[in-house]
């Protein structure tokens, strides 16, 4: 379509000042990281003069970083692990074979779509008492797992339904059985689709807190976001040491995306179904 | 064929053509959900027909996700539904008492105040987004689809904030928002408008539209890419055929891009109503567990969480009965209207 040029010139004024509004406070916020408190509050805007990582040090050693950064990985790399596997299997199921039951099942899995899945917090807090999960990285990991299988299932059997059936029927006239054919043949295949449940999984599991908030009370136990609470809460004043947390927290997250942002943004509006 | 003597010739030779048709399966990655393919729905001649090498172990593959589902998704839910008809001391569930507990929390002070109050919340919430988020979202996708210099560096750029947890958020704007040493005033007096200067969070009248922008700012990459989706999708001749016929400008936006857009206005309209009605965690990070101030910046979601875990709030002894209704009420409210995008979506399979 064409455009004036004036047309032009305000679309690109405002695009690019809209990248300034989106990238500026995250600028902001690393810039503060390496300035004293006493820059920060006397000129807040301005780029720090000197790079000190003096404030990372500290930060090490007020908080268990290390701990925080470690159980983040854990329950990410565990849930997104579980959810793939189980959820591939299950779609495999669901959209190679038809029994009575098939459609139905489905249902059951779509159904989970709907689903608030905090709104179920009460219960689920008595159920993960009972199992004595709380204080446990494994009730972190069976809560992402447990929410993240509806959508990943719908994603996947939609997949799965997309591959050719004379690719499984060939496989099998090799003498393939069906976990060979599962394993073997189609997942492979279903790569793409793959990558997208494991981005949107990941960084749900990466940047939650409301679960590690309930479920987890012990320091060395909490994952990066619930982290950020217990510096919050005692270092209120200490603003160069908050903004180095928050730096070290979004760090991770924001040097994977950098890495594959294309994957992301693909990744993350296709499995924008809920 | 070369290789015709080989054993797994069969299989190669498919292999080949599944890849080819992966290949092809990929472009439904983007744009999205919002174009076919996400889940098509499969033919029954597509389907293996289970005669053929029937193995009860087949059975098996459903069972860890369904197992998992059920057990910490489903059972919790319905766990809710079930709790919301007892009467609860602490987390010792009482006598059945039907649906009381409802009728408290829409009848008895300051419950009822309570809930209207939060709720009025979320609808200023979904409103706000729609307008802002929403509205600068598609007009930052509508300058990309008509080409601008450096769009996949504009698309990262708008994208990041979507990427850092809703806490990390929170605190973040908490710090730019303080009255004293917070940037966004700096800046206000840097460009001479020291008078506009104000504790953003600290003052009622401000504190529930500075969160709702912040949450804008979280939400406009995301919002962004899904219109640009949609906008792709859009079949050139369309736009060709109405240039023709003499659609220009805002006639052309309005009465042709716009309504071809509608599948993914619809999907995004469906999106920022449930997180809309789910807003908790920037407002915890950014006021508390109450609201505040004076819970000027309660919502539902927010008021359920004081009554499940924080006890205050007025709630008293029966917190966990009337959390849990509240959680039903939530939960209608929003299951209804994902509903209403699951069909949509569903729809939308069939269709293609």
């Amino acid at each position: 379509m064409k455009t004036s040029m004036g047309g032009k010139a305000v679309q690109y004024v405002v695009a690019y000042l809209f990248m300034l509004v989106a990238l500026y406070p995250i600028v902001l916020m690393v810039a503060s990281s390496f300035k004293t408190n006493m820059e920060i509050f006397t000129s807040p805007l301005s780029l720090p003069k000197a790079f000190s990582f003096e404030t990372y040090q500290k930060l090490w050693e007020v908080v268990p970083f290390a701990d925080f950064l470690w159980n983040s990985i854990f329950v990410s790399l565990m849930s997104v692990l579980l959810i793939t596997i189980f959820s591939a299997m299950a779609a495999f199921y669901l959209a190679r074979f038809s029994f009575k039951w098939t459609a139905a099942l489905y249902f059951v899995f779509l159904l989970g779509l709907m689903i608030p899945v905090k709104l179920g917090i009460v219960p689920l807090f008595l159920l993960m008492k009972s199992l004595s999960l709380l204080n446990s990285l494994w009730s972190l990991i069976l809560i992402y797992t447990a929410s993240g299988i509806p959508v990943a299932v719908f994603i996947l059997t939609g997949f799965f339904r997309t591959l050719p059936v004379e690719l499984e029927e060939a496989a099998r006239i090799d003498g393939c059985n069906n976990f060979q054919v599962f394993w073997r043949v189609l997942l492979p295949l279903i790569r793409p689709a793959l990558a997208t449940v494991v981005i949107i999984n990941f960084i749900h599991a990466w940047n939650d807190f409301f679960f590690p908030l309930i479920f987890i009370q012990e320091d060395t136990l909490k994952t990066i976001p619930v982290g950020m609470m217990v510096l919050f809460g005692e270092y209120e004043t200490d603003w160069s040491l908050l903004f180095a947390g928050l730096t070290l927290s979004a760090l991770p997250m924001i040097g994977v995306f950098l890495m594959a942002s294309k994957q992301f943004m693909e990744g993350l509006t296709a499995g924008a179904v809920k | 064929m070369k290789y015709r003597n080989r054993p797994q010739r069969g299989l190669n030779r498919l292999k080949n053509k599944g890849a080819w048709v992966g290949c092809g399966g990929e472009s439904w990655l983007f744009p999205p959900s919002l174009q076919k393919g996400v889940g098509t729905i499969a033919t029954d001649s597509q389907s293996i027909r289970p005669k053929r090498r029937r193995s009860w172990l087949i059975h098996l593959f459903p069972l860890p996700a369904l197992a998992i589902y059920l057990v910490f998704l489903v059972y919790p839910i319905f766990s809710a539904f079930v709790y919301s008809l007892y009467d609860w001391q602490g987390i010792k569930r009482g006598a059945f008492i039907g649906l009381k507990n409802f009728a408290t929390l829409f009848t008895v002070e300051p419950f009822n105040e309570m809930f209207w109050n939060a709720l009025s919340h979320n609808v200023l919430y979904f409103v706000v987004e729609m307008v802002v988020q929403n509205g600068i979202g598609f007009m930052l996708a509508f300058f990309i689809y008509r080409k601008i210099r450096g769009a996949g560096f504009l698309k990262i750029a708008y994208f990041m904030p979507r990427l850092l947890s809703v806490i990390v958020i929170g605190f973040l704007w908490k710090l730019i928002f303080n009255p004293n040493y917070g940037a966004l005033n700096s800046v206000l007096t840097s460009v001479g408008l020291a008078d506009w200067a104000k504790p953003w969070l600290g003052d009622p009248d401000t504190a529930l539209m500075a969160i709702i922008l912040v949450n804008c700012w979280f939400g406009v990459g995301f919002a962004m890419l899904i219109f640009l989706a949609g906008l792709q999708s859009i079949p050139e001749e369309l736009i060709e055929a109405a240039r023709l016929d003499g659609a220009r400008g805002l006639t052309m936006l309005w009465r042709i891009i716009l309504p071809l857009c509608m599948p993914s206005i619809t999907i995004m309209t469906v999106f920022t109503f449930i997180q809309a009605f789910e807003a908790f965690e920037l407002v915890y990070a950014m006021q508390g567990s109450m609201g505040e101030p004076f819970y000027s910046t309660d919502t539902l979601a927010v008021y359920f969480y004081r009554m499940a875990f924080g006890g205050s709030g007025g709630a008293g002894e029966t917190a966990l009965g009337l959390g849990s209704a509240l959680a039903v009420v939530l939960f209608i409210i929003v299951a209804s209207v994902s509903a209403i995008s699951v069909y949509l979506m569903r729809k939308r399979e069939v269709q293609h």
